[in-house]
């Protein structure tokens, strides 16, 4: 494969990557803790609603481990397509 | 025992000193030092400095307050400016990094082969920046005048004293370790009180899981169900209820997302790493550290609402004896009248304090009946819930004297980062870049001091003198970076064929919409008067608030870029391969700009 067709290939998996982290980075804040608050509440997490629960700490837990997971899988596909730094 | 005043002139004295000794010790040699600290710094000392340079005054101060008088609607802070570093770490930092050069209008001019390009985003920049800085130092002279009894001007005075011996000796190196620093006093205060009012309530230290939890006092409620119920009997909406509409909430939370992710002074942190592996991790990192106040916020928040209330009203609502009299009020709440943020006027005469919302409208006719005759809080500061955390929950005098070297901590790292963000852009883009390109090193790094140092001057000067419109500001920053930086730079990067016509075309549609909508309910320039409309919810279009207009901003921007790009030519082919070229980590042989 040349270098072009390589670089083209990892920045598809890239954008499929970003893809999917942002599906999730919508459904937890955007969904989850604005546009289903009302329907989540009836379920309760302990002494929260679930509802709030994600507007006010869960979103943002989940927004954490989106970074990471993300660095970890790029760090991968860097190797995979031979890309990475030295 | 020692007094108040004297420990904390201990505990800030301290601080500062720590903050000189890294400046003395971490100086700048040259201009990679100065604006991107030589690129050598760890990911996770990174995190630490970038959290502690978003995570402003307002963040230490106003935030948990703001929470416990908007209850759930608050959400849209604590979503809106964490979320955003999510889209910082997937769709910008790691480029930009990877890209290589000093400042953010750097990229713009040159990914868009344009000048113009880049005077807007120089412009975008030092109007974001500077707005923003006014608060901060607007927070260094309050948090003086409350804690030590200086003045307010005096306040200001040593902040700027002290922000220019290590901004202007060590730039971003000298900033960046201060930073560090000062995430470690800021963070200790605001969790130890933290900390401990969760246990005084629920029993359990940890104050994430404090909230969720039942009440200590045995009576098997869960706190938010308590403090709904006690909220609702005084005739406030419930804590958990949603206020405002879900549309301009949506719309909220993107705007403060994509303008978080836009502010030059948190992008340009992610310049410092040594890799672009790391920018994506350090990114995580940050958040870790922003999300340890972000999280414990709302426990502050509710705990405080929870603790003021039962203060107050002492028994059942209604009952003669069921509120607090006057004269037995505590002396944190005689403190924090002196301070004129907390006042009472007893308005039926009884000598007993009524809090309660009189307008709602219902709840209004009932306590008329109890005999009371208006809520008697006249004024509540949204600030003290914070501030006067460690005196409700009867925490010893050191835990107060931490909170306002912490509230010191927050404003005066931010305040850094936004000078630098500045100060960079004067000598790297306007002086450099465009006025005397041929300059030495050595000249650029002595320009890069004076501009510092006039930034210091300029920003002390507004928060001694603050114009009218401080207040507003926030709404403008997070305006300006959402609609013009955000779309302009992820663009840049995601679109190959985004050309200049395009870029220019949409970063001044995005600019200009926002700033007309934000004037036009604030009044042109923020000039008193001049509004077009008063600014409520009725006269929002659509309901949506100025606050919340950058994400349409950014959508126009991203709209008329594209439509115009589609229809001119496409960029230089030397522009693709540079798109081609920051799209990979690895730095390729051929590429060597």
């Amino acid at each position: 494969m040349s270098d072009r067709r390589n670089n083209q290939a990892y920045w598809k998996a890239n954008l499929k990557l970003v893809a999917g982290c942002l599906s999730v980075w919508f459904v937890v804040s955007y969904l989850f803790g604005i546009i289903l608050v009302d329907q989540l509440n009836t379920i309760s997490l302990g002494g929260y609603k679930l509802g709030f629960w994600f507007a006010q700490q869960g979103s943002i837990y989940v927004f954490v481990m989106l970074i990471f997971f993300y660095a970890h899988r790029m760090n991968k596909l860097d190797r995979k397509f031979d890309v990475h730094e030295d | 025992m020692m007094d108040l005043k004297t420990l904390t002139y201990i505990v800030v004295g301290a601080t500062f000193a720590l903050y000189i000794g890294i400046a003395i010790w971490a100086r700048a040699s040259t201009t990679k030092e100065f604006y991107v600290a030589g690129m050598g710094i760890n990911p996770i000392a990174n995190g630490m400095a970038t959290a502690a340079d978003w995570m402003s005054a307002a963040s230490f101060i106003s935030m948990a307050g703001l929470i416990a008088f908007l209850g759930y609607d608050a959400s849209v802070y604590l979503m809106g400016w964490t979320g955003g570093y999510v889209l910082l770490a997937l769709l910008l930092a790691p480029y930009l990094r990877k890209f290589g050069k000093f400042t953010v209008p750097e990229f713009i001019g040159e990914r868009y082969y344009s000048r113009t390009a880049r005077l807007v985003a120089v412009l975008c920049l030092i109007v974001a920046s500077i707005t923003y800085v006014i608060g901060q130092m607007k927070g260094v002279g309050v948090a003086f005048g409350r804690f030590l009894e200086v003045d307010f001007e005096t306040g200001v005075g040593i902040g700027m004293g002290i922000v220019f011996i290590y901004a202007v000796m060590g730039g971003m190196k000298g900033i960046t370790y201060t930073q560090i620093a000062q995430y470690c006093v800021l963070i200790f205060a605001y969790t130890v009180p933290a900390i401990f009012i969760a246990l005084n309530l629920t029993g359990m230290p940890i104050p994430q899981l404090g909230l969720g939890s039942t009440m200590a006092d045995g009576s098997g409620v869960t706190l938010l169900d308590k403090l709904d119920l006690i909220v609702t009997d005084l005739g406030f909406a419930a804590f958990t209820a949603q206020k405002g509409t879900s549309l301009n909430m949506f719309l909220l939370t993107l705007s403060l997302m994509i303008g978080t992710a836009g502010l030059p002074h948190v992008i340009m942190r992610f310049f410092t790493v040594p890799k672009v592996s790391d920018a994506r991790t350090s990114a995580g990192w940050a958040l870790v550290f922003i999300a340890i106040l972000y999280t414990t916020a709302p426990a502050v928040g509710a705990m405080a609402r929870l603790n003021l209330i039962e203060t107050i009203q002492t028994g059942k609502v209604g009952t003669v004896d069921g509120n607090l009299i006057y004269e037995e009020r505590p002396d944190w709440f005689k403190n924090w009248e002196i301070t004129g943020l907390l006042k009472f006027e007893d308005k039926n005469g009884d000598g007993r304090i009524q809090y309660y919302n009189d307008k709602n409208e219902e709840f209004a006719a009932r306590a008329e009946a109890y005999g009371w005759k208006g809520n008697e809080m006249v004024k509540i500061d949204r600030d003290i819930m914070v501030l006067a955390n460690p005196e409700i929950a009867g925490l010893p005098n050191w835990v107060i004297a931490l909170v306002a070297a912490g509230g010191l901590a927050a404003a005066l790292s931010t305040a850094a980062g936004l000078l630098l963000a500045i100060s960079t852009s004067i000598s790297h883009d306007l002086l450099k870049g465009m006025i005397a390109p041929g300059i030495s090193e050595r000249k650029e790094l002595l320009a890069s001091r004076l501009a510092m140092a006039g930034a210091i001057v300029v920003a002390g000067y507004l928060g001694m003198n603050p114009p009218g419109f401080a207040a507003q500001v926030v709404a403008l920053a997070f305006g300006l970076a959402a609609s013009s930086l955000f779309p302009a730079l992820m663009m840049g990067i995601f679109n190959k064929r985004m050309n200049r016509a395009g870029a220019i075309a949409g970063m001044l549609t995005g600019l200009l919409s926002t700033l007309i909508y934000i004037f036009w309910f604030k009044g042109w320039f923020f000039i008193p008067g001049t509004e077009m409309m008063a600014d409520t919810p009725a006269n929002w279009v659509m309901g949506i608030s100025p606050e919340a207009f950058g994400a349409i901003g950014a959508l126009l921007n991203f709209t008329v870029a594209i439509v115009v790009s589609k229809v001119t030519e496409p960029p230089p082919e030397h522009i693709q391969h540079l798109v081609e070229e920051i799209r990979i980590p690895r730095r390729s042989s051929v590429y060597a700009g």
